[in-house]
């Protein structure tokens, strides 16, 4: 069972149903903004929000889950997203994928024990003249190399 | 107030593209700002789009009277030193000795030898000043526009020869004609953006949204009044966070300005745009998997027909194409569709934005007429490999095009050339391994990106591929070398017939290219390549 919903998330994610719901083909732009103000997509926002756009739970359920951007749990204070995709492969992506994990001590989809660094896997990030490339929250990093990626983590653990 | 010229401070150019952002753009511009400050020097600092040499990133350039002078790579470290050089005034003797200077950036042959039609203002403009574009050619293609009749317009885009840029080619004109004449009349008409840009290698719509946002813009609000749109979406890929800020920028300028929303430009014609972020499923750049998004939906791919031109968003006539194609239409309307014709060859007319990505000494942006050699852009513009080994592979048009090998380096980019070697040229992405590559991994990835990205609709494509992960596992193993083969063959030519839509579709191009051009990694024990000596020696 997953710990019920703090009263103020509640109200938050109300308040973001009612500002959306009104939109043409309102879920996914009402699903970025709940993931964007609290981090994650709680499961306990499944029903007001399938009662708001007159939908099944099931429904909701079933495109937050079909898109890779959504999750259904909170991450660490920043996510890293590492490119896999074919360009970064030819610069060395495989080998800087590895040094991460092993600096971080986790896998895809986990958040160090920090609790600083969730680390997830992208497939491009338009960045690809500059392979091999990485993002840290919103900014893009490119030509990563075992030197930056240990200073851009000691960043992030950092601040 | 005699000499204003001399008061005004000197202008400074400092890309804000991504990809220059991605090499310490930022950074390098506060070390200048804050350099000119200590020395008590006034300066202006224009955050401009990218050139596009993308290997010169942070490409900095000081305005003269004879135009910019570049000087690049620069990193916060050699700030200093430019000052020393007096680089604000480029025609300095020490400026000129500085070894980052690279003279003036017109005069650079990496962009001389280009057409940049599309790309004509990119890099030279402040992506989100109106006055900039305005003063750059900007909406002049809307104000012919809004002298035509919508049947005009779509004729001078259907004579340019404009083909989806997207990927598929499908002429663009003729798709707006579809759309012009469907519904009854006064019915609601969507236009919609594919900023989806999902194929690895490719980043021309990026640059389009971060560097020239009104550009876009413009040719969606032609297509609105071409067709009959009032309403159009970008659907624009997560993974592109600085372009969403530059787009929701330039479109409340251009509303403010009149550029959009009611009364355009004084006339009757109203069009209202939208930004809306994808969430990053591969398959939602497939329109018909976009539209289902763009309505609140799983991204489940629809059968065809019906066309998205006749039953699209919310099941009304839908324009659905790419950035590039969008961001073409201002030029074609501003020039003439015989100007832009004047471009290319056979059936590829006007130019390509081709992107130079991967394991390329000189990566970055190419606009050139159809027809020019992959050699040209590999070792002419790309200057060959980043590692300085021979290039032995190219995937050219993304995950689902083909790989080539060097004995097809001369095909020229053309889409019937392409399609005559059984390659595609996709969206103009152009990804370069050298000779460490092992195909047989290539293969296996191919395989392995349709698994993630299926949209589940399908069968061979939804468990073929996985199947396909496994089979080419064996042959990496060498188990059943042979049986395994046959058996990647006869998936692939299931997935190829079998499948709804271009994902499950067209994964059999990266797989059988890399098995058919480069046999030699497929086959387990081979007698050892020096490479693999060396490893064995090395470990
Ligand atoms: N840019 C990317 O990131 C990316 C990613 C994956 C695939 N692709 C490309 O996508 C391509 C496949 O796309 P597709 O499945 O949409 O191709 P398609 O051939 O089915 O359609 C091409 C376009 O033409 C339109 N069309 C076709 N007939 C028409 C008619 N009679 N009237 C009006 N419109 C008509 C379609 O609606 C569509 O917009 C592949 O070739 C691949 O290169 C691009
Ligand atoms: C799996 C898949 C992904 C696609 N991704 C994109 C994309 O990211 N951008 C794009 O413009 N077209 C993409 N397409 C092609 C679109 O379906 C469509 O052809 C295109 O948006 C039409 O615009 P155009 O005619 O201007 O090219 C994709 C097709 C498939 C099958
Ligand atoms: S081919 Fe794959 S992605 Fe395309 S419709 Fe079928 S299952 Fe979906
Ligand atoms: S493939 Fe990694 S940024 Fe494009
Ligand atoms: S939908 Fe069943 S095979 Fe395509």
């Amino acid at each position: 069972m997953a710990n019920a919903l703090s009263i103020e998330k509640l109200t938050t994610i109300q308040s973001l149903i009612t500002q959306h719901k009104e939109m043409p083909g309102a879920l996914i732009p009402l699903l970025h903004a709940i993931q964007d103000t609290i981090g994650y997509i709680p499961e306990d926002s499944y029903l007001p929000i399938s009662r708001a756009l007159a939908l099944s739970v099931a429904e909701v359920h079933g495109v937050v889950t079909f898109y890779h951007h959504f999750r259904t749990f909170p991450i660490g204070k920043h996510i890293l997203y590492v490119c896999r995709a074919e360009s970064c492969q030819a610069m060395g992506a495989e080998k800087l994928e590895a040094i991460i994990k092993a600096k971080l001590n986790i896998d895809y989809h986990q958040t160090t024990s920090d609790g600083a660094i969730t680390l997830e896997p992208i497939y491009c990030l338009g960045n690809c003249a500059c392979s091999p490339a990485v993002m840290m929250d919103d900014e893009v990093y490119g030509r990563m190399d075992n030197q930056k990626m240990a200073d851009l983590i000691n960043e992030a653990r950092a601040s | 107030m005699t000499s204003i010229a001399k008061d005004l401070p000197i202008k400074i150019y400092v890309p804000r593209d991504s990809s220059a952002l991605s090499l310490g753009a930022n950074r390098t511009a506060k070390a200048i700002q804050q350099e000119a400050h200590k020395r008590g020097i006034e300066i202006e600092i224009i955050r401009n789009g990218s050139r596009g040499l993308f290997w010169l990133e942070p490409f900095v350039e000081v305005a003269t009277a004879n135009g910019r002078v570049a000087f690049a790579p620069v990193q916060p470290k050699d700030v200093a030193s430019l000052f020393d050089a007096s680089f604000l005034n480029p025609d300095s003797s020490t400026a000129k000795a500085h070894s980052l200077n690279l003279g003036l950036t017109e005069e650079l042959e990496w962009l001389k030898k280009q057409q940049r039609l599309t790309f004509a203002r990119i890099g030279i403009t402040d992506p989100v000043s109106l006055d900039d574009y305005l003063a750059h050619d900007g909406y002049k293609g809307l104000a012919n526009a809004l002298k035509l009749t919508p049947a005009e317009i779509v004729k001078t885009v259907t004579d340019s020869g404009l083909r989806g840029r997207g990927g598929a080619a499908f002429p663009t004109g003729i798709k707006w004609n579809t759309v012009l004449g469907a519904g009854e009349i006064g019915v609601q008409k969507y236009i919609v953006c594919n900023a989806d840009e999902g194929d690895s290698g490719t980043y021309s719509d990026r640059m389009v949204m971060e560097d020239d946002p009104f550009v876009l813009i413009e040719g969606m609000t032609i297509a609105g009044i071409a067709v009959g749109a009032n309403q159009g979406y970008i659907y624009l890929r997560s993974e592109y966070p600085h372009a969403l800020h530059i787009l929701n920028e330039a479109i409340a300028k251009a509303e403010a300005a009149g550029y959009l929303g009611e009364n355009i430009c004084g006339t009757n014609h109203r069009f209202k745009l939208e930004v809306r972020r994808a969430a990053g499923a591969y398959v939602c750049g497939e329109e018909t998997s976009l539209l289902e998004s763009l309505e609140g939906k799983r991204g489940l791919v629809r059968f065809k027909p019906p066309l998205p031109a006749i039953e699209g968003l919310f099941g009304k006539p839908t324009v659905v194409n790419n950035v590039i194609s969008l961001a073409t239409i201002p030029i074609i309307l501003d020039k003439g569709a015989q100007f832009y014709a004047d471009y290319g060859m056979g059936r590829s007319r006007g130019t390509l934005p081709i992107q130079l990505a991967g394991n390329i000494k000189h990566g970055g942006l190419v606009e050139l007429a159809f027809g020019a050699t992959l050699r040209e852009l590999l070792y002419d513009f790309g200057g060959g490999s980043y590692t300085g080994k021979p290039i032995r592979a190219v995937q050219v048009g993304g995950p689902l095009g083909a790989f080539l090998p060097e004995s097809q380096f001369d095909t020229p980019l053309d889409y019937e050339e392409f399609s005559k070697i059984w390659a595609v040229l996709g969206h103009g992405g152009i990804v370069a391994f050298d000779d460490t590559v092992d195909m047989a991994k290539m293969a296996r990835y191919a395989f392995e990106f349709c698994a993630i990205e299926s949209c589940g609709k399908c069968t061979p494509c939804r468990i073929g591929s996985s199947r396909g992960v496994e089979v080419i596992d064996k042959i990496i193993n060498g188990t059943d070398v042979e049986k395994n083969t046959k058996l990647v063959r006869d998936l692939s030519d299931t997935m190829l017939n079998g499948s709804l839509c271009a994902l499950g579709g067209m994964t059999p191009y990266p797989v059988l290219s890399a098995m058919n051009h480069f046999a030699e990694d497929f086959v387990p024990n081979s007698k050892p390549t020096l490479k693999k000596i060396i490893d064995i020696v090395v470990a």
